[in-house]
């Protein structure tokens, strides 16, 4: 397997689609000429043209909606949002647009489009721009939510975003992942959406994180380890579909569960997990589950404060120490 | 391309047991030039100001047009023909029209008679949630689908039984939905607002102001990027050139030129409140020149103008001249929504308006065609028949299905 960063495998999910199928567009702010505001999309317009690689002015919510209409009548674009906090001025066609005419139809109009770009806080980039918008996203029927951590995901699960078909596709990319380096797979190593991946295999908790904050569950998990406890850190990848019957069998094993996310914790994605775990797997289940999440603010600019309200590595010790008892 | 996608994906979502003639075929329709010679009034573009950019992205480099929009920025504005200055030789030329002359009233009648049903239904309790009625506004939908290919995609808001009809779907499939039975044109799953015709490429009636607007960009841009020659027209109201997506879409569409037609049908209120209380500029037109398009003014109430005005638009669009704002000047006979009383305007002036109404103004045509009272009694006792027909099969349907329901949310995913 290629060993690849995580940006370049997303560019080589991009360019091995549209190799594939004429019908694949990228359209999006500066993915063109600019090369892409994060490097993403570097070398796709020399390669297809601006036929294929379309620059588009500043209106998310112009083509945002484009890129649905594109799709009803079966072109396969890929919309990109130069981060998803943009994708707020588009917020009406993809929840009152895309998620619906599928349904509205009749099941009918398909819109298989990909909407990606990256997702949460950078760093010191202040209220404004730092939103996790996973949770907002997973809360509507008729989107699917995926969330790759790793290269090998991000390839895999990309491709599998541009061959899906009918639904709309909400694809959230990390910001501070884009440099990570992992193994790939190859062009028809497709990962399907509903399929959680244990990153870590443990007895003692389970540690359910996606997103950038998998990778805060794995050093906490290294933290436990050195004082005994063995976490089993699950991503789901997938928020919908998202895998409950891996989360399930993984706390049936260890009778405890954390949950790790960047976004907001009020009615997000955790709620829900803990919701369908308690009801899932109640007699398993030693203590009561535990959530870390951003804390419930806006963020602030000062690199301190920030650090306060990201979940943090010392954080996810915390609750797991919590629902493992071993709070010293 | 699409219809294959389309079909694969309703191939997930259970058969339905009756047909409800969702799938019924409108009549052909035939792009014909306008024998009236009559043209919609232009009204300039405004002076293009940039220099000529590079082909835009979705230009094949070999395919670029000077000829745009931007050439008629310094077009004199024409002067409408006056309806009352009919000439001998054009009541010839309409006489020539006879049966498609009969179509657009068999269709507009058909339009009216389902609306004024509708509305019975809905004080019968057969029919729920908003209901928007095109009482009015007959001949704007009329004469748009006459202007169209069958092929070309179309988007409507809310107001959208009247297009739909148009565009060729049964008024059994139309009632249907309104009762929220399963033979509906959106499986029950859609209501009024959200009727939707695939075989007739009608793409929809979307219920957020102004949303469908992006949409028919996209489908727009599908045409130019795949050359599969089609256009699309998107209709909207008054009160959506005031919503972000107008403005957006219109950028976008001039910018790249893409084969759409821009349809505000001007009723005058943006539900309650006049033009001149949402709007900065008298004519809607004028907000087109400002995307790099041409604002026309057309007289939304006389079917065969609307149809000679679309026809050159549609044309421009379909030989990649870019698109067009069009502003149907129109009127609602009815409130807003069924709920709404129109209470904001007098009766004078809904008096004055209804002498403007569209069948009346046919009539007219028609009896210059050499068209009988005898023959238009005819055609409306076969109408009734068929709006009966349609109330009468919108109440044996079965209702709504579950499964349905649960399935037309997310299908498989293909391997």
């Amino acid at each position: 397997m290629a060993v690849q960063t995580y940006r370049d495998a997303l560019r080589d999910a991009m360019y091995e689609e549209m190799e594939r199928d004429e019908r694949v567009f990228l359209m999006g702010e500066e993915v063109g000429h600019y090369q892409g505001a994060y490097k993403v999309s570097q070398g796709l317009l020399e390669r297809f043209g601006e036929r294929r690689v379309v620059d588009a002015p500043i209106a998310e919510g112009g083509f945002a909606g484009l890129g649905i209409g594109a799709a009803m009548v079966g072109l396969k674009p890929i919309i990109e949002f130069m981060t998803w906090n943009f994708s707020f001025v588009a917020f009406d066609q993809i929840v009152s647009n895309a998620s619906k005419i599928f349904q509205m139809s009749g099941g009918v109009i398909p819109v298989p489009v990909v909407f990606r770009g990256p997702n949460g806080a950078a760093r010191q980039v202040a209220a404004q721009h730092s939103h996790s918008v996973d949770g907002l996203y997973a809360h509507f029927p008729g989107l699917q939510v995926v969330i790759p951590s790793t290269p090998a995901d991000a390839k895999g699960l990309l491709k599998t975003a541009i061959r899906n078909e009918p639904n709309p596709v909400i694809f959230l990319e990390g910001e501070t992942l884009y440099g990570l380096k992992g193994e790939v797979g190859g062009a028809e190593d497709l990962i399907p959406f509903g399929k959680a991946r244990i990153g870590r295999e443990g007895s003692d908790v389970t540690v359910v994180a996606w997103g950038r904050c998998y990778y805060e569950a794995l050093s906490a998990a290294e933290l436990m380890a050195e004082q005994g406890i063995e976490c089993e850190v699950i991503d789901p990848r997938t928020l919908r579909p998202l895998d409950m019957d891996a989360l399930v069998t993984s706390v049936e094993k260890t009778h405890r569960c954390v949950i790790v996310h960047e976004h907001l914790p009020y009615g997000g994605v955790g709620a829900e997990i803990v919701d369908q775990l308690q009801r899932a797997a109640f007699d398993a289940l030693d203590a009561p589950i535990a959530r870390v999440g951003s804390r419930d603010l806006p963020m602030p600019y000062a690199s301190n404060l920030e650090t306060l309200v990201l979940p943090t590595v010392e954080r996810v010790v915390e609750a797991i120490q919590a629902v493992t008892y071993t709070k010293s | 391309m699409a219809e294959r996608a389309q079909t694969d994906a309703a191939k997930r979502i259970p058969a339905r047991k009756t047909s409800g003639g969702a799938t019924a075929k409108g009549s052909t329709r035939v792009l014909k030039a306008s024998p009236e010679g009559r043209s919609a009034e232009k009204r300039p573009a405004a002076k293009q100001t940039k220099t000529p950019a590079a082909p835009s992205p979705t230009e094949p480099r070999d395919k670029v047009k000077s000829k745009t929009a931007a050439k008629s920025s310094t077009k004199k504005a024409k002067t409408a023909t006056s309806e009352g200055k009919k000439s001998a030789s054009s009541r010839t030329k309409l006489a020539g029209r006879r049966d498609e002359l009969l179509g657009y009233f068999r269709k507009m009648y058909e339009i009216r008679r389902f609306e004024e049903e509708s509305a019975r239904g809905y004080a019968q309790g057969k029919i729920g949630g908003f209901l928007h009625l095109y009482i009015g506004q007959e001949a704007v939908g009329v004469g748009i689908s006459a202007a169209l290919e069958q092929e070309d995609y179309l988007f409507q808001s809310y107001r959208d039984h009247g297009i739909a009809l148009a565009r060729g779907m049964s008024a059994n499939a139309a009632m249907a939905e309104l009762f929220g039975k399963d033979t509906g044109c959106s499986r029950g799953l859609g209501g009024s607002m959200h009727f939707f015709d695939v075989a007739n490429n009608f793409l929809g009636g979307y219920g957020i102001v102004g949303g469908q607007i992006p949409l028919a960009a996209g489908t727009a841009f599908k045409s130019k990027y795949t050359q599969d020659g089609r256009v699309t027209v998107c209709l909207f109201g008054d009160g959506a050139t005031n919503i972000a997506g107008f403005h957006e879409a219109l950028s976008l569409a001039g910018l790249w030129k893409l084969p759409v037609i821009f349809v505000c049908e001007n009723n005058e209120y943006s539900m309650g409140t006049p033009l001149h209380r949402t709007s900065p500029v008298k004519d809607i037109a004028d907000k087109g020149p400002g995307y790099g398009m041409e604002g026309v003014i057309c007289e939304g109430h006389d079917v065969l103008q609307v149809k000679a005005c679309m026809s050159e638009v549609v044309k421009r669009a379909r030989t990649g001249g870019g698109p067009t704002l069009v502003e149907m000047k129109t009127y609602r006979f009815r409130g807003h929504s069924i709920s709404d009383p129109a209470k904001y305007r007098t009766d004078e002036e809904l008096k004055t308006r209804k002498a403007q109404d569209p069948l009346v103004v046919f009539r007219k045509h028609l009896a210059a065609a050499g068209v009988s009272d005898k023959e238009l009694a005819t055609i409306e006792e076969e109408v009734e028949t068929v709006v009966q027909a349609a109330v009468a099969f919108a109440e044996d349907s079965e209702p709504a299905k579950v499964e349905v329901m649960e399935s037309a949310v997310y299908a498989p995913l293909e391997a």
